[in-house]
């Protein structure tokens, strides 16, 4: 017998609440680092040329992946919420994640 | 909380999500669009520097993340920690609190 836990259903809402759990987390040291502007502009390019380093543009990379897949994961629910259910509502998991990997991937090509 | 409470908790969580859903598209494709060649206090400050539509949208933008996080963050503390009652209560409306103040405050110096 399948259990709920072999649904991709079930592992798109975990996905979706636990990259919105992440998300709120960051949120307090993302506004933290934009208030630095209030101490002076050196203070924040401080902490600029200190984001600059490979590794944390990988994890803006991964953030930015995060951010996507929250989006378009609250967009496939308020669909399924507010719309009668079709079909092609099936996709919409697919179209989140990969639409997540894309923003990420085309973040760090940027980035580098 | 009464289940009225609840509901309007469970209505601002979904409002808050649709405003979300349309800041941040905008601000994925600022972000991606940015980062190219390094971010700098000065080429941040030209963005934004006494530009008030920017200013308008990131504070719309900070209020809303702040009530959906905390709402979502409150959610996750009853239904996984089963943490609930006015202690739970308190921490998060001082976390929306607290973003909103901290958020508000880099859009002002940001901008102002």
């Amino acid at each position: 017998m399948k259990t709920n836990r072999d649904k991709k259903e079930y592992w798109a809402s975990f996905v979706q609440r636990w990259s919105g759990v992440a998300l709120a987390l960051f949120l307090p040291f993302h506004f933290m680092v934009l208030s630095l502007i209030l101490q002076g502009e050196q203070v924040l390019d401080g902490f600029l040329y200190w984001a600059e380093a490979p590794l944390i543009k990988l994890a803006e990379g991964g953030l930015v992946g995060l951010l996507a897949v929250h989006l378009l994961g609250g967009l496939r629910l308020l669909i399924i919420e507010f719309f009668a259910w079709k079909e092609w509502q099936g996709y919409l998991i697919a179209i989140a994640v990969t639409g997540a990997a894309a923003a990420g991937c085309l973040f760090l090509l940027r980035a580098f | 909380m009464s289940n009225r409470v609840e509901f309007k908790l469970w209505l601002a969580h979904r409002i808050s999500g649709m405003a979300l859903g349309f800041f941040v598209m905008v601000h994925l494709a600022g972000m991606i669009i940015a980062i190219q060649g390094g971010l700098s206090s000065s080429e941040i400050l030209q963005r934004t520097s006494g530009n008030y539509a920017w200013g308008l949208f990131y504070s719309l933008f900070t209020i809303a993340a702040a009530v959906h996080s905390s709402i979502g963050l409150r959610t996750v503390a009853r239904e996984v920690l089963g943490w609930k009652g006015v202690s739970a209560n308190v921490v998060l409306s001082s976390f929306f609190l607290g973003l909103c103040f901290v958020g508000l405050s880099a859009v002002g110096g940001l901008v102002l």
